[in-house]
């Protein structure tokens, strides 16, 4: 088979975030053993970046997003012990992590690259975090989450706003997994063109698609996928690393990862870790489909509950608000709303809509 | 007006510093004697110049040049200028509200600490997200001396947050969950802020989360009424949409911010705030004078 090269000539970089935004799996209960674990068995199969931390990235544990078992610093300790190619990173989002008490003490525990992420429309808020980072020498990747929400085009603008900051490269994040294909190829394209530094995607995998979206990024020309063992994540999960390696590897491309190694990973490591099989349930389904944040799975399901509402209901509902990850707050507003909504005569008729 | 009017000047002509000059335009105690920003072109300073107001693009400089033009500065420029600007405001003498993240001054937060603050010479608000929320997590630890932990999420419409928040925006999440800490003596303490894109643009509003165990939860209902009634007293739109709630071990709150559409429309509670507390210390001020 040819060694096939993607546009721009670059190799492909296969991001590793299991020990990120795997956690959400686990409500965040990663364990130094799971993590030194996980973190060898990365540098046996050739990961080249393996991202560490709570699963909304750096100094976001809380009562909000749930608290995660280690620090950030213990953990991205922890995993930096076992890796000597592999490169440690981390993710954070402006508003949740600081530098003070995030960042800088996660640079001080070995932290090589920093993906600073925040919603699709508001680039500008990545500056601080980036600079930082980047003036410590760290190689940078700018990420804007939920960016099926608005067009290339602003993508586009927002993306340029990160080049600017110094970044390696700009992922999207399909937070919501309502990607179709078609939207990758325009959207990616569109970035392709557009930056002269790389091209990331995030998958999730609420329409089942995250492998083929990943693979539709890659032939459209972006370099860097973001991945998780076992799809391990947030809801109906994210692009499974080693279905998406033996694809592309089958497609031509080379990532140089050992995919029997990435497959031990998953189900010798990941798999005893998890307390349930990562599957497409209703609740995913109908969160792919309303457009909302994986993570508010979880919370809609708790609230449906306690207030007697259907979550797939509390879910429409939160992407009709346009509700965005971080504001899992509203989620108890909002089936209080439902509960004293009467008015539900035909109890599809709100997914129809969305179809 | 028996009572001569105390004369302030504002620096930062963004949403910040325009809202503020609508709101000490209103005021029985204060009258502005300058508003200087950075651009002559500043759509906000042709609109204070329209309302007869005394404008300037340079800044701190048009003070130092005039220093008759005000008693009082507000600062709403950037954590960083305000590095520069509060050793030049000092040798001028001016009694400084600093209204950026910069965390130079005393902490204020009008209900907490007004009178002390008065025996400053720069003072600081925290943030709208402090003011927002420290009160509440004060009335509760008072009561629950044993808490262990403080957490607020505050989330603002985009539309309402300019540049200068958005460059700040590590100083305003650090300089919060200090805030947090140094009036309530919490051990640890967490802040998150959200900048919402929603369209209709969201009203600010802030979580409140605290860790203790055995809560009283009908005591802390009382005294946060009380304190709610207290802040409204100089932020009218202030209010708590979810009473506080005890589950697992937690308290939950929410306030709200209904702003008064001085400058942006009411979802810009969080201007409203940090404005109607920065106001407040100005008239506490003048009225002592």
């Amino acid at each position: 088979m040819q060694n096939k090269n993607n546009t721009s000539g670059k190799k492909l970089l296969v991001v590793d975030s299991t020990l990120r935004d795997g956690s959400h799996a686990i409500a965040h209960q990663f364990s130094k053993e799971h993590i030194k674990d996980y973190a060898r068995g990365a540098e046996k199969a050739g990961i080249e970046l393996l991202i560490v931390g709570h699963g909304n990235g750096l100094g976001a544990s809380s009562i909000q997003l749930g608290k995660s078992l280690l620090s950030d610093k213990e953990m991205l300790m922890t995993a930096k012990k076992e890796l000597k190619n592999t490169k440690l990173g981390a993710f954070l989002i402006p508003g949740f992590g600081t530098i003070t008490d995030d960042l800088d003490p996660a640079i001080e525990a070995g932290l090589e690259t920093l993906m600073v992420a925040t919603h699709c429309t508001e680039a500008n808020v990545t500056k601080e975090h980036l600079l930082h980072a980047k003036k410590k020498e760290l190689t940078t990747y700018g990420v804007l989450m939920m960016s099926h929400m608005i067009s290339s085009k602003e993508l586009l603008a927002q993306a340029l706003l990160m080049q600017a900051y110094g970044v390696k490269g700009v992922l999207l994040m399909d937070s919501a997994g309502a990607y179709l294909p078609e939207d990758v190829t325009e959207k990616v394209g569109i970035l392709v063109n557009g930056l002269s530094v790389e091209v990331g995607f995030h998958a999730h995998n609420n329409l089942s698609l995250a492998v083929m979206n990943s693979v539709a990024a890659v032939e459209a020309g972006a370099t860097i996928i973001d991945t998780t063992s076992r799809g391990m994540g947030a809801g109906a999960g994210n692009c499974q690393l080693e279905v998406f390696v033996a694809v592309i590897e089958k497609m031509g491309f080379k990532t140089g990862l050992d995919l029997y190694t990435l497959m031990d990973n998953s189900d010798k490591i990941i798999a005893p870790i998890m307390t349930k099989p990562q599957v497409i349930d209703g609740i995913g389904l109908t969160s792919g489909l309303a457009g909302v944040f994986s993570g508010f799975g979880r919370h809609a399901v708790k609230a449906g509950k306690r207030f007697d509402v259907d979550p797939r209901d509390i879910l429409v509902e939160l992407g009709k608000r346009e509700i965005i990850a971080g504001q899992e707050g509203i989620i108890i507003d909002v089936a209080l709303y439902l509960k004293n909504k009467k008015n539900v005569k035909n109890k599809n008729a709100e997914i129809e809509a969305l179809i | 007006m028996t009572k001569k009017k105390v004369k302030v000047g504002i620096i930062g002509t963004g949403n910040l510093g325009s809202d503020l000059l609508m709101k000490a335009l209103k005021s029985e105690y204060l009258e502005v004697g300058m508003f200087a920003g950075q651009n002559p072109e500043s759509e906000n300073i042709a609109r204070a110049k329209k309302l007869g107001v005394p404008t300037s693009h340079l800044s701190i400089q048009a003070i130092e040049n005039n220093p008759e033009c005000c008693d009082i500065v507000f600062d709403a420029t950037t954590a960083d200028a305000h590095v520069i600007h509060a050793p030049i405001l000092k040798k001028l003498k001016k009694f400084t509200i600093d209204l950026t993240p910069s965390r130079i001054g005393k902490m204020c937060i009008p209900f907490l600490n007004m009178d002390e603050c008065l025996k400053e010479d720069n003072i600081n608000m925290i943030t709208c997200g402090g003011q927002a929320t420290i009160p509440l997590i004060k009335t509760l630890i008072e009561l629950e001396p044993q808490t262990e932990y403080a957490e607020i999420v505050g989330s603002i419409s985009s539309k309402s947050a300019g540049i200068g928040t958005r460059n700040n925006i590590d100083e305003y999440t650090q300089t919060t969950s200090e805030g947090i800490k140094s009036f309530t003596n919490v051990p640890k303490a967490k802040a998150i802020i959200i900048l919402n894109p929603a369209d209709p643009p969201i009203i600010m509003h802030n979580m409140v989360y605290t860790q203790v165990k055995n809560a009283k939860i009908d005591t802390i209902s009382k005294a946060i009424d009380k304190t709610v009634i207290a802040i409204k007293k100089y932020v009218p739109g202030y209010k708590l949409t979810v009473a506080p709630l005890y589950d697992n071990g937690v308290i939950t709150m929410i306030s709200e911010v209904v702003g008064r559409g001085d400058y942006l429309p009411p979802y810009a509670g969080n201007l409203d705030i940090i404005n109607c507390a920065a106001i407040a210390a100005a008239e506490a001020y003048a009225k002592q004078k």
